[in-house]
């Protein structure tokens, strides 16, 4: 049932919800501003919002100067590699726990959820040496790795609510039907499921593209992703404001777009169900 | 072939029973529908037969093979569920043919098939909408295509029409009886409706939880009732019990009557008693009357019976239709 | 409920996810209890020697410790309580007619897709700046000295930061609760005569108890070790004005190289950690029975 609505409370709640949307929204839009201003007028004070000469040069520079395309090619692998691995291992654990529950099923949930909330700093020095030893330090296996099994849990547990919903007549019916349990996954179980499948997906390729503890501490330079290429920009670097601004809206963008597709997504793999 | 035959089936759940003891036997091409009130165990039943569940002990034979320890896959059943359970992303032809892909039959022989079923339940039209584009009746239809397509030898129905609006159930109750008479395969039917049992089946096994009540023909049920179980879950309006007096004169603990088979009088002898609610529906008349220490009696008459509240009547009943039980229930024999 | 065959099937497919988060669980955290107990020092090699709790006496007595728990605690704290109560009303805005609501979510969730190194120089740089930022900038237009806020209140820096980035979350929690509210619900309280406040007291705000805690426990796990904000703006001062547990620990073992007590740090961390944890699995828990 609508509710009946007036003209008037439109109004004001309009007004009220674009205006504090865009301050919350207005550091992004000003980073992205300032990426197509000269470095002197980045800094002008006063500064201008739109009335300046809009140029496309830092761009150009930051390529040139610190290989922005080579750490964006580390965020993708890393990013993608860790999601696609977490996503293989993820997948027959869901579906063994959304359909073929046994009474330990909640306590393992549980106990995934558990791992993820081991803050990463309890295990920095450990997980430092051992890379160190290894010949781990500043790779991207290293790093795709670590990232994997701190995502684990949350795609497990995401990919298990989306499965739940599948009503279990249908696989029943498959296997009625003739269908190996292998066929029962293929044809059946993951066709129905590629909605759930690819928002999972896609939150825990924006985790792992966002992560900057581990990338932090484990790549400088050659695995480095553009987390920590931007942190870069913290020393004496930092002073370029609007190359600044350029990198930093290169890194986000294609994340950000991204987020905007799975809102709803977030919610339900950030609070492990617990709000839907 | 489709014989289907339970010794001894037992299944729990931890420390619960959901199937004690078990003991059926399904003769090939009959209808037999099992019905029992919500968790009598009804479904499990079912479930154990098509090889979803495991049973806890007893043995299940499909054609004289033990088929205990063979999956659902292999049984040669079909199973047509209550929430049709279709696969929302494939088409109606999809949907009909799965399991003739799954069986690895040559393409045009799928396609034969799959037509002839679609032509058999009138979806030719629709064979290449998707389920959710369809009305409850057509995937009902499609649910029963998938079934039908690869001659089982049982199809396993787990209450189907549960879902549907109560003039399209009557259809499709009939459209269901027909076709399993045409294709003269063994159907076993779960349901908790005791009308569409006794309209559907050849032989009705009553469940109540956990246990096998009866199992015979719905007039055997209706006319024989084994024990007060079953006599109060056969039949509608249900049937009448007694105690006390009028029972013990009798030698029975209770006494049951049905509705249809009390008269009714406004004098002379009989049970005395008092209309208190009178429903007329022109085909039929419904009394409830108060009998006093008798308890409430539902009478059943034939067309329209000019009485209404606060009537005085006499009930007089039928006494070759009386059921007798003993004090476990189970019914005395004459 | 399923058959004896796809228990064991699903057993074995269950195993590997298992298997790895066991492994990731316990052997880092086994060795940190183990270091935790060494005198280890990777500028000292070779002086590795068993010390007992001598480095959790170390890291607990160490002020630096008790200032970086305070820290903590005061960033988990007011970041907590700004979101919350800014939250609340952002979401109840959101869930009101507004025109063109898709577009204000999109632009209110934007910063929790930033990763944390781009907001932090950003909000450094662009808007915090002390003389060509932007907030100086309205400040001298208000009349106001602009306040160098790195070095007159980091904190209160840091915590803008990190609020921003957190607010969203909050926000999207708390409407899709609101938007699962029984519509009915309020209605009838409508018919009952209750007033927009006492719908919103006795109805919306128990509705919202539920997310409420579990937006607090969430990004408690997350707030407690708020990391790349500080490497990147302030390192940690001036002073210790900005260290929290995280970036002691960080620091200990990766600039003084003293893995002994880091270790014993981190275990530390781990234990505070857990107190959370315990409640969010024990509302997630809940939920897992319905």
């Amino acid at each position: 049932m609508a509710r009946r609505v007036t003209a008037r409370r439109m109004v004001v709640s309009t007004v009220a919800a674009w205006f504090f949307g865009g301050l919350i929204f207005f550091p992004i839009l000003w980073m992205v501003l300032t990426s197509f201003k000269t470095e002197l007028e980045a800094f002008t004070v006063p500064p201008s919002f739109l009335f300046f000469d809009w140029t496309t040069e830092n761009y150009a520079t930051v390529q040139e100067r610190s290989d922005y395309f080579l750490h964006a090619l580390n965020s993708i692998v890393i990013a993608g590699g860790s999601t696609l691995i977490a996503a293989l291992i993820a997948v027959p654990a869901a579906w063994s726990m959304a359909f073929a529950p046994t009474k330990r099923t909640k306590d393992i949930l549980l106990w995934m959820l558990s791992t993820k909330m081991m803050p990463a700093v309890g295990v920095l020095v450990p997980i430092y040496l051992l890379f160190k030893n290894l010949g781990l330090l500043d790779t991207r296996s290293g790093l795709i790795a670590i990232l994997c099994l701190g995502n684990l849990p949350i795609v497990v547990w995401m990919l298990f609510t989306y499965f739940k919903e599948i009503p279990r007549d249908i696989l029943e019916a498959a296997r009625m039907d003739g269908a190996t349990i292998r066929r029962e996954l293929t044809y059946v179980l993951l066709p129905m499921a590629i909605p759930g499948i690819a928002s999972t997906l896609l939150l825990n390729l924006i985790l792992a593209w966002n992560e900057a503890f581990w990338t932090l501490n484990l790549s400088t330079s050659k695995a480095a992703p553009l987390t920590v290429f931007i942190a870069s920009y913290s020393s004496p670097e930092g002073l370029f404001w609007a190359k600044l601004s350029a990198a930093s809206t290169m890194a986000i963008a294609p994340i950000l777009v991204l987020g905007w597709f799975c809102q709803r997504q977030l919610v339900r793999g950030l609070t492990f169900g617990a709000v839907k | 072939m489709g014989q289907i035959t339970l010794q001894g089936v037992h299944k729990s759940f931890g420390q619960l029973d959901i199937i004690k003891d078990a003991n059926l036997d399904i003769e090939d091409g009959s209808f037999v529908v099992f019905v029992g009130p919500s968790g009598c165990g009804k479904t499990t039943l079912l479930r154990l037969i098509a090889g979803l569940e495991d049973v806890t002990g007893g043995r299940i034979l499909i054609d004289g093979q033990n088929v205990v320890n063979v999956p659902p896959a292999k049984r040669g059943l079909s199973m047509v569920f209550q929430s049709y359970a279709l696969y929302p992303h494939m088409s109606v032809r999809g949907n009909i043919a799965f399991g003739l892909k799954m069986a690895g039959l040559p393409r045009a022989e799928i396609d034969r098939k799959v037509a002839a079923a679609a032509a058999t339940l009138n979806l030719t039209p629709y064979l290449d909408r998707k389920p959710r584009e369809l009305s409850g009746g057509q995937r009902q239809r499609v649910a029963i295509g998938r079934a039908i397509v690869r001659e089982p030898k049982a199809f396993l129905f787990d209450e189907p029409l549960s879902n549907l609006d109560a003039a399209l159930r009557v259809q499709m109750r009939m459209e269901v009886t027909r076709l399993q008479k045409q294709l003269a395969t063994t159907a076993v039917y779960v349901t908790h409706d005791q009308v569409e049992a006794m309209t559907m089946a050849d032989r009705i096994v009553v469940l109540n939880a956990g246990r096998v009540e009866q199992y015979g023909s719905p007039l055997e049920l209706y006319e024989q009732p084994a024990n007060l179980f079953v006599a109060g879950f056969i039949g509608s309006p249900k049937m009448n019990f007694v105690s006390g007096p009028p029972a013990d004169q009798l030698g029975a603990a209770t006494i049951g009557i049905r509705p249809e088979h009390l008269r009714i009088a406004q004098e002379g002898e009989g049970w005395p008693g008092t209309v208190s609610v009178a429903e007329h529906l022109g085909s039929d008349t419904f009394l409830y009357v108060d009998g006093g220490a008798l308890g409430l009696l539902t009478v059943r008459g034939i067309g329209e019976i000019h009485l209404k509240s606060g009537d005085r009547v006499w009930l007089s009943p039928d006494p070759a239709r009386l059921h007798r039980f003993d004090k476990d229930g189970m019914a005395i024999r004459h | 409920m399923a058959t004896q065959q796809t228990q064991v099937l699903a057993r074995g497919l269950l195993t590997p996810a298992v298997a790895l988060l066991l492994v990731w669980m316990i052997v880092p955290l086994a060795m940190t209890i183990y270091f935790s107990l060494l005198h280890y020092n990777l500028l000292d090699p070779g002086s590795e020697a068993f010390v007992g709790l001598e480095n959790f006496r170390y890291f607990l007595t160490d002020p630096a410790f008790l200032a970086s728990l305070q820290n903590t605690l005061v960033l988990v704290g007011s970041v907590l309580a700004i979101t919350i109560v800014l939250g609340v009303p952002l979401a109840l805005l959101l869930d009101q007619p507004v025109l063109g609501r898709s577009i204000v979510r999109l632009m209110v969730i934007a910063p929790f897709f930033v990763m944390p190194t781009v907001s932090a120089l950003v909000w450094k740089n662009l808007l915090l700046h002390p003389v060509s930022g932007l907030l100086a900038w309205l400040s001298t237009l208000v009349g106001i000295t602009p306040i160098d806020w790195f070095n007159d209140a980091p904190m209160t820096a840091i915590i803008m930061i990190v609020a921003w980035q957190w607010l969203p979350f909050a926000t999207l929690i708390l409407l899709t609760a609101l938007q699962s509210q029984d519509e009915e619900q309020k209605e009838a309280a409508e018919m009952d005569g209750a007033s927009a406040l006492s719908t919103f007291l006795y109805l919306t705000l128990p509705h919202l108890a539920r997310p409420i805690t579990v937006v607090i426990l969430i990004e408690t796990i997350f707030l407690l070790t708020v990391f790349a904000e500080i490497f990147v703006t302030t390192g940690g001062g001036p002073g210790l004005q900005t260290t929290n547990i995280a970036f002691l620990i960080y620091s200990q073992a990766l600039i003084q190289y003293d893995v002994g007590s880091a270790s014993a740090g981190g275990l530390v961390a781990v234990v505070i950690a857990n107190i959370i944890a315990f409640f969010l699995v024990r509302v997630v828990g809940r939920n897992l029975e319905a």
